[in-house]
């Protein structure tokens, strides 16, 4: 176990030591990662904040509902009992009195309204629902329009279809740009991990001779192309907060034209190290097939 | 210690370097592998040291038969044995001391305990003085005791040579000479491939005499 341990803290030192030892290679191929890991990391972020605008518009969320004109108190009631053990989510009852006081309120309603027999609004429910997924929402709308003297329930769904079909693109083609920029992330590991091999050829093959176990010529490289990709995933981050800042004012101020309150999320500590992570399991996936191959061409 | 059986190697397109070879040699023994240019020393020399497999025959080292031995187990049955070449084989690239660590951090000692034993080889073989020199710097005969070093640090049952004093002058050769026969002193096992039979005459090691790939005395 010493001994392991030994192993790996001098395999971490000398994955140091070769990053230190060739700093302008070493930077541009932090450079290189930094930025194929931005990208899809930018986009991840882009459409997180996309989701959430979307979850705060509070329109997309609402389902309206109508009662039957002929409802009684009892009857709304009852859908007020319902709507309390159905979803978990927020409601509000709108009694037909508002809304046709609401609607005279209306430039050139008063007059009409004033003319009309009776009262021709319903009683009405505003509903948001907590489970803001389309699916979800049409199977709630269903139930409500199934309840009694329930005369109309309206969900503008074919919006909320439509940006969820987007982000549901938009996530596809992040995969797609992700798994391009990795497989860059593990090439420039690959190469780097060659070289380095090729340059340590006489090493390995004394190492080899007095009884250097595999692991033992690996591990350096492994730890190298770990550190690389972690490093590089640190930069990733650092410039996908740098982009966010220089956004963060124009996208506030377009929210507030559109009389909104949005302002963008940037990743946190779970996001950062996950994408560091990312780039040290691409790096050693990128040290491991160098490796591989390198060493079988030794052999 | 070293007890070989009708060992043969033949590289690919047939060719022979060692014929049904059987011999035996004991612990604690020096052993010269002597004979012409290309009759199979070096050969020999590789497959007791594992760097070579044989085609056929038995080669049991320290109890372990190397024929049958798994990939995965050569390294470890490396670190038994000290091995020297004609060319040395040093790092220039770092130092004399981090040339002879290298085995010991192969073996995973803990570095002050490793610089610790890597300067007491380096002092055996009057290196000491020079730690700090690259291999470089360092003369024929000096690269030759630093090689002879780092294959001592890690105090293997066994010292292999093949051919140590064939870059060297006749006083360097010496010297180098004297530092087997101290090894051999104190218990350890000599296997040295050479055609210098002067060694004959200045220490009456057991003579394993060659002639093409088969031991003929």
């Amino acid at each position: 176990m010493k001994g392991w341990l030994i192993h790996h803290r001098a395999a971490l030192a000398a994955a140091f030591r070769r990053l230190w030892a060739t700093p302008l290679n070493t930077l541009l191929s932090l450079i290189v990662i930094g930025i194929a890991l931005t990208l899809p990391a930018f986009g991840y972020v882009a459409l997180d904040n996309l989701r959430d605008l979307g979850r705060n518009a509070s329109s997309v969320q609402q389902i309206s509902l109508f009662m039957s004109l002929d409802a009684s108190k009892k009857d709304v009631g009852e859908i007020e009992s319902r709507l309390r053990q159905a979803a978990n989510s927020k409601w509000r009852f709108v009694p037909k009195e508002d809304a046709l006081k609401r609607m005279q309120t209306n430039e050139g309603m008063a007059e009409i309204v004033a003319s009309l027999p009776r009262n021709p609004l319903p009683d009405a429910f505003i509903v948001e629902p907590a489970n803001t997924e389309p699916e979800a929402l049409e199977i709630l709308r269903k139930e409500i329009a199934g309840w009694p003297k329930v005369a109309h329930v309206q969900l503008d769904s074919a919006w909320v279809k439509r940006f969820d079909a987007f982000l549901r693109l938009g996530k596809l083609a992040l995969w797609m740009l992700a798994g391009l920029f990795g497989a860059g992330l593990v090439a420039v590991t690959f190469n780097t991990i060659r070289l380095q091999v090729m340059a340590q050829s006489a090493e390995i093959e004394v190492a080899r001779m007095i009884g250097a176990t595999d692991g033992f010529i690996r591990r350096p490289f492994y730890y190298f192309g770990a550190l690389q990709g972690a490093l590089g995933g640190l930069l990733a981050a650092a410039l996908v907060l740098l982009a966010l800042r220089l956004l963060a004012g124009p996208v506030g101020e377009l929210a507030a034209l559109y009389g909104g309150n949005f302002s963008l999320r940037p990743p946190g500590i779970v996001e950062t190290a996950g994408l560091t992570a990312l780039g040290a399991l691409l790096g050693w996936l990128g040290a491991q097939l160098s490796v591989s191959l390198s060493l079988r061409k030794l052999d | 210690m070293i007890e070989a059986s009708n060992l043969t190697k033949r590289y690919p397109g047939g060719f022979e370097a060692v014929k049904d070879a059987s011999f035996s040699i004991g612990a604690g023994q020096m052993v010269l592998i002597t004979g012409h240019s290309g009759a199979g020393k070096t050969t020999l020399v590789k497959l007791i040291s594992t760097i070579e497999r044989p085609t056929s025959g038995s080669l049991v080292v320290n109890g372990q038969n190397l024929a049958a031995l798994g990939r995965s187990a050569i390294p470890h049955v490396r670190r038994h044995f000290g091995l020297v070449f004609q060319d040395q084989k040093l790092l220039f690239d770092r130092n004399a001391l981090e040339n002879v660590l290298l085995p010991l951090q192969i073996a995973g000692l803990p570095r002050r305990e490793a610089i610790r034993r890597a300067q007491a080889a380096l002092d055996k073989v009057g290196l000491l003085p020079r730690e700090k020199a690259n291999p470089i710097a360092l003369s024929g005969g000096e690269q030759q005791r630093l090689a002879i070093a780092r294959a001592v640090v890690n105090r293997p049952t066994i010292l292999i040579a093949d051919e140590p004093t064939g870059n060297l002058d006749s006083e360097s050769g010496l010297a180098i000479l004297d530092i087997f026969a101290d090894f051999h002193r104190v218990g350890v096992t000599v296997v040295v491939a050479t055609h210098d039979e002067s060694w004959i005459e200045r220490y009456h090691p057991n003579v394993m005499r060659l002639d093409h790939g088969r031991v003929v005395a």
